[in-house]
């Protein structure tokens, strides 16, 4: 089995102004893990997720993907070339919390969107992969409906059909489903859950920690702008160590039944 | 109220406002589509990061929405050809105030489609390994041309009414015509509510032709 | 370019420049504040029940939307006169135009206003004990007046700029000074150009202001 990591961060800092929220985060994903980022609101979550694949500039520190360095030194500063980034984030997939689909293009034609710009393909091959994952997530009736006209849940779906047409070798989630009603959430979970048995390598943020526990092989807990407590999900969230972790399990379970 | 209306001698002059529309029909395309280039040249340095670029567009566009139209006219047909040592004809003048004065209207009805655009659509975008100018040309603009076309319609609505100033200069226009009419027949009350109705359909016309398009373009919501 | 503008046309003659816009602001303030309380019964009219009332109303309403108002003010300068056999100044036919054109773009504004109340908010009050005019009073009229402040401020700008059309018919306004004044000394760049900056001074307070409450408003929504 491959133990390089697809994916490696050192050292990373990230500020808003002056408000310091990642405080010196280093992590590795290799390939078939997949991790779980749970904290509390605010806590720099989606702020993490970003970072990795430069929606946000990094305040400090490196990212690496596939061993290599991301970014360019030029007269001692670091600069990152568009080209680069395209790169990136043709590899890393992202699925939103607001689906941010295309209103303007049907479902079909969102999932073909980056395989026409980003890959060149042809229409007729980008049709075709676009057929297959959509129809892979449930949706071969919707190709050509409006993404305004979907529920929350199929939206979703779309957008997810969306980042696996590129084939990244990482899946980002920033809570896939806190936008949607309640009995939508299981719909896309379950899309989530299918891309787990293919053995993809993901990372999800998400506060669904019954669905964290199951798909997880890694749980990390997020506070105070560095990765508190990590590890399996029984250890972090059966049997967390640190005080921190367990408060704010407890609150989680407050109304539990 | 005893007037007795009699639009004969009118309507046997109805050729010549005939002209006047046709004239005030061209001056307001021709202004339309030099109106979009300069509010496209505007509307791209005010959105730029340069300061230097970006400052003088403000500038400009503020100082054209918040002066009178009239004064335009005026100074584009009398200032500008004594400080450039040049002489206009009222069709140019004319022009050139319509053209920049809906040029600086335009380029704020093009950025505030520009930046209605959620971040979530550049994100959307950017996630996919997109770049910045596929993403715009193949997202941004797309979305946001249909938000602009309401607040566009509006604007150019308003300059096929602006175009009648052109007529104090004396260039042929409907108003213009009707003043000539007017001038031959002495019936002001038949000649003016004639001109009123003409104005009227064409305006009605014009915002039907706007409705059907409006709503081509907006087909998505 | 070797013209050398000479601004001291401009101080010499501040005295006239200053009594046309003494005169712009006299037909400006009265036209927008009549304009208003008759666009205010305009819109009560276009809301009415009454079928022939607010059929009639919106015929009103179109007229002065979908015509220019330079055509207005002439016609209530030139042919209205003969419909009334009573000759009216210049000034009382620029009023007239300014304020039912107000009116009519007013009554619009406060249409919107009204029919944007949403229910819920009337139910709300009720359901903690208010009557219906304490509801009205305290919850509707506040958020309609909020809601409608941008739209009204723009609306008294555009008067301000429609006002230098009634130079046209000779009222003795700024526009109308500026362009004696800059045929009278052959000065038409360093006069036009004052005249421009004096109304740029007149009207961008609003402009500004329009922005910010804009801007307010969409925060405290
Ligand atoms: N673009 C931004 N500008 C300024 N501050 C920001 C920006 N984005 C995030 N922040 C701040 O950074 C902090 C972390 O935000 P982030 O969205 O990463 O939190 P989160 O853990 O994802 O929270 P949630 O569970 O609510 O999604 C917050 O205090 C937030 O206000
Ligand atoms: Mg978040």
């Amino acid at each position: 089995m491959n133990t390089q990591p697809i994916l490696e961060v050192k050292g990373l800092h990230k500020s808003f102004a002056d408000h310091h929220v990642l405080k010196g985060i280093d992590f590795s994903v290799k390939p078939g893990e997949r991790v779980a980022i749970i904290g509390g609101s605010g806590s720099g979550k989606s702020t993490f997720l970003r970072c990795l694949n430069f929606m946000e500039t990094l305040s400090e520190g490196e990212i690496w993907v596939d061993n290599e360095r991301i970014g360019v030194e030029k007269n001692g500063r670091i600069t990152y070339p568009e080209k680069q980034l395209c790169s990136v984030r043709e590899r890393l997939g992202m699925v939103f919390q607001q689906f941010n689909l295309f209103p303007h293009m049907t479902v079909l034609q969102n999932v073909m969107e980056g395989l026409i710009t980003v890959k060149g393909y042809t229409k007729q091959d980008a049709h075709a992969v676009a057929v297959r994952e959509l129809a892979k997530v449930g949706l071969s009736e919707k190709h050509d409906a409006w993404p305004g006209r979907l529920s929350g849940g199929q939206q979703q779906r779309v957008a997810i059909a969306r980042a696996l047409s590129m084939e990244p070798e990482v899946l980002l989630f920033d809570e896939p489903t806190s936008s949607l009603d309640p009995e939508l959430v299981g719909e896309v979970l379950r899309v989530i859950n299918q891309l787990a048995e293919e053995g993809r390598t993901m990372l999800l943020v998400t506060h669904e920690l019954g669905f964290a526990y199951h798909f997880a092989t890694k749980v990390i807990f997020l506070a105070d702008g560095v990765f508190h407590e990590v590890g399996t999900p029984d250890e972090v969230l059966k049997n967390p160590k640190k005080p921190r972790t367990q408060e704010f399990l407890r609150r989680f379970s407050e109304f539990a039944f | 109220m005893d007037y007795s209306w009699d639009f004969g001698p009118v309507l046997s002059r109805f050729d010549m406002l005939a002209l006047g529309l046709l004239n005030t029909v061209k001056i307001a395309m021709v202004s339309i589509v030099l109106g979009i280039i300069v509010g496209l040249v505007l509307v791209m340095m005010r959105l730029s990061p340069r300061k230097w670029l970006a400052w003088p567009a403000a500038v400009f566009i503020e100082f054209y929405r918040n002066t009178p139209p009239i004064v335009h006219f005026f100074w584009f047909f009398y200032a500008l050809p004594v400080l450039l040592a040049i002489s206009l004809n009222p069709y140019v003048a004319a022009v050139l105030a319509l053209s920049t004065q809906s040029g600086a209207f335009y380029a704020e009805v093009f950025r505030g489609g520009i930046v209605s655009i959620e971040r979530g659509q550049w994100e959307g975008g950017k996630a996919l390994g997109m770049t910045h100018s596929a993403l715009m040309t193949r997202v941004i603009v797309p979305q946001a041309i249909s938000r602009m076309v309401p607040p566009f319609i509006e604007r150019s609505f308003e300059l096929l009414k602006t175009t009648a100033l052109a007529s104090t200069l004396a260039y042929a226009d409907l108003l213009y015509q009707a003043m000539l009419v007017n001038s031959e027949t002495f019936r002001p009350l038949e000649v003016y509510t004639t001109i009123a109705l003409m104005y009227l359909v064409l305006l009605v016309t014009a915002s039907q032709l706007a409705r059907m398009a409006e709503t081509r373009l907006t087909a998505y919501q | 370019m070797n013209y050398v503008p000479d601004f001291t046309i401009v101080t010499d003659n501040w005295i006239v420049l200053l009594r046309g816009l003494w005169v712009t602001i006299q037909i400006w303030l009265p036209s927008i504040i009549m304009g208003l309380c008759f666009g205010f019964a305009i819109a009560q009219a276009r809301l009415s029940e009454r079928k022939w009332l607010s059929r009639s109303t919106l015929v009103y309403v179109e007229l002065f939307r979908d015509t220019p108002v330079l055509i207005q003010l002439i016609w209530f300068y030139y042919a209205f006169p003969i419909l009334i056999g009573m000759q009216l100044s210049p000034f009382a036919a620029a009023m007239l135009g300014l304020t039912l054109n107000t009116s009519a773009y007013a009554s619009e504004i406060f249409r919107g206003g009204i029919k944007s109340i949403h229910r819920g908010q009337m139910e709300g009050a009720k359901a903690i004990g208010m009557t219906h005019a304490q509801a009205m009073r305290r919850v509707i009229l506040p958020q309609v007046i909020k809601r409608m402040l941008p739209a009204l401020t723009n609306r008294t700008i555009e008067v301000a700029k429609m006002s230098s059309l009634a130079s046209v018919i000779s009222v003795h306004e700024l526009m109308y000074q500026g362009r004696l004044l800059s045929s009278t000394y052959y000065r038409p760049f360093e006069i036009l150009t004052a005249v421009a900056f004096i109304y740029f001074i007149l009207i961008y307070p609003g402009t500004f202001l329009a922005g910010r409450l804009e801007k307010y408003l969409a925060r405290s929504n």
